[in-house]
């Protein structure tokens, strides 16, 4: 997967842990905490999500990669980067 | 081999059985009784539909809400709002006999009654909500607090005290006399800040949600299936043995059957023995009426009523019930969509205290008696609050304690459980976990939220 596509299986991800959020103007640079409205519960669903759909695994001492849209594409391309999209 | 079994299809285990299977786990729930639901099931009798639980969903935030814990379990089981069909309360009310506050889910009416009825406490009371903990803030050290010293030190006439810890106690406190403080902002957000609600078609329409997801998702469920004991090896639970005989085994087991009795289940003696399961059951009078209670003049949605000035929250020391206090119930009294229509019966329901043992105690022909005689005491109570409805009684029943131990196998049929929580929802027993009731929450939003993160922390985490 190129950065690009990673940055849309994330945004897939986004929109079903939160439906009714409006991801259209997500700034890739802040923080997601504080843009949408997102618990730990809903933090934990992005990891968990990752595994179902991609099979990647994010040990627990890599969950402070995945604040921001581009600080998780970062994080996921060495990863993501042999799986097709 | 499964990833996980659960114990206990209520709306914990089902809950929790929803997150393992959407996560690809290999789960299956065993349930003893012949359908789900637990401590909220429902059933059918000469005709009609009932519900055992369910006097109001609370928690309830309109649609389109982020916050709290209803729009987080919606986000959390991938469900939508319009798939739970709330409808919210019309107007309840807390009753005492010379005063009364009226509340419904826009907290300035329960400010504007504060200020009407106790206009010297108002500044009080705002101060009290303005220091509720909130949900992410509980810690154990301050959960255990005492809740009528708190009070005390903020409310200065008693009698607001009472007023406000009778409905704050009734849908959720498992201990005597005082209640956890933590326990305490958990169930005024839950009933004042945030809301009542019921479905139309009753809490069945949940459970069929919650189930039709389980299922969909590849999960199991076996009805009929009590499970007899939990096998452990080496201080791990490696299966259980089923009531039929047959065994299961399971890289994790979590159950929602209550603490003392799962401990009771894996033979844990040395915790049984330590902790003390809940004293606190009900009675419920229930009655079909040929009118609609609106036309009787009752338009409330619940009323919880106490016949003096002080408020007792206790197993009844010397009777069956105790019919001081009790919560008046009426499903119709919900603004239901026009689409809905009416409900096709008038149906009032009365909840009061009542002892296990003394009910347990009683032979069949007693039983029979008793229950007709504390069904007519516990309607001459709740009467003083609201339009006598007993000309317009076309049918009735009634559960006890008794009926709730047969139905849950809880201990002393306790609604809300142990008296203490196990909050990180571990054992003894490195694999094995607690949810539901004796995790914490209670309540159908409570145990539902309570499946759902002994589910994430447990079961999902590192698998
Ligand atoms: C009269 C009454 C009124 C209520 N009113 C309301 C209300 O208005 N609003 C509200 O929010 N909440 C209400 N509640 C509370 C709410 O119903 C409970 O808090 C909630 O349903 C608890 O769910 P749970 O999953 O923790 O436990 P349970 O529902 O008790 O689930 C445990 C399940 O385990 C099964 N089980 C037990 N032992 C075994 C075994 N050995 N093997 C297999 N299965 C076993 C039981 O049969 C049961 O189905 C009410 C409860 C009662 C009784």
């Amino acid at each position: 997967m190129t950065p690009a596509e990673i940055r849309d299986a994330v945004l897939d991800i986004l929109d079903t842990i939160n439906p009714d959020e409006d991801l259209s103007s997500l700034d890739d640079e802040k923080e997601f905490r504080d843009q949408l409205d997102m618990d730990s519960m809903d933090f934990l669903d992005i990891v968990m999500e990752l595994r179902k759909r991609y099979r990647v695994q994010v040990p627990e001492e890599d969950y402070d990669n995945l604040v921001s849209m581009n600080k998780t594409v970062a994080y996921l391309e060495p990863k993501m980067k042999d799986i097709s999209a | 081999m499964y990833d996980s079994i659960i114990i206990g299809a209520g709306m914990s285990g089902l809950a929790a059985g929803i997150r393992s299977a959407y996560y690809d786990q290999k789960v299956c729930i065993l349930e003893r009784h012949n359908t789900i639901g637990g401590l909220n099931s429902f059933y059918r009798l000469r005709g009609r539909n009932y519900d055992v639980g369910l006097h109001a969903v609370t928690n309830f935030t309109p649609r389109g809400t982020r916050r709290g814990p209803f729009a987080r379990l919606l986000r959390q089981l991938r469900l939508t709002w319009d798939e739970f069909g709330l409808s919210p309360q019309l107007m309840s009310s807390i009753s005492f006999p010379n005063v009364e506050l009226a509340f419904d889910n826009n907290i300035d009416l329960l400010r504007s009654e504060v200020a009407r009825a106790f206009p010297n406490q108002i500044d009080n009371f705002e101060k009290l909500m303005d220091s509720l903990i909130d949900y992410d803030d509980l810690e154990q050290s301050h959960f255990e607090m005492s809740t009528r010293e708190r009070l005390s030190e903020v409310i200065t006439d008693p009698l607001l005290i009472e007023m406000i810890l009778c409905p704050v106690m009734w849908y959720g406190n498992p201990r005597e006399h005082d209640m956890d403080y933590g326990q305490f902002c958990i169930m005024f957000r839950a009933l004042f800040l945030e809301g009542l609600a019921r479905p139309f078609d009753g809490v069945r329409l949940i459970l069929r949600k919650l189930v039709r997801k389980f299922r969909e998702l590849g999960g199991e469920l076996k009805l009929r299936t009590g499970v007899q004991q939990i096998k452990i090896d080496n201080g791990r639970a490696v299966g259980v043995i089923l009531d039929c005989g047959d065994e299961m085994s399971a890289k994790n087991i979590l159950s929602s059957v209550g603490a003392v009795e799962t401990f009771r289940l894996c033979d844990d003696d040395d915790t049984t023995h330590v902790h003390k399961t809940g004293q606190l059951s009900f009675i419920e009078a229930i009655s079909t009426l040929d009118t609609y209670p609106s036309e009787l003049g009752h338009d409330k949605t619940i009323i919880f009523f106490n016949d003096s000035d002080k408020f007792h929250w206790q197993r009844p020391l010397e009777d069956l019930c105790d019919v001081r206090t009790g919560v008046i119930c009426t499903p119709n009294n919900y603004c239901y969509d026009t689409a809905d229509g009416k409900l096709p019966d008038g149906i009032m329901r009365i909840t009061a205290l009542a002892d296990f043992n003394r009910w347990k105690n009683l032979n069949k022909d007693d039983y029979g008696r008793q229950k007709k005689i504390w069904f007519n005491k516990v309607v001459d109570s709740a009467t003083q609050f609201a339009p006598d409805y007993r000309e317009h009684t076309i049918d009735t029943d009634m559960f006890t304690p008794q009926t709730i131990h047969r139905f849950t196998s809880h201990d002393n049929g306790a609604v809300y459980g142990a008296t203490r929580k196990w909050f990180d929802g571990t054992t003894n027993f490195k694999n094995l976990f607690l949810c539901g009731t004796d995790q914490g929450f209670v309540g159908i939003v409570g145990s539902i939220i309570s499946g759902i993160s002994m589910a994430n922390h447990h079961l999902l985490r590192g698998n």
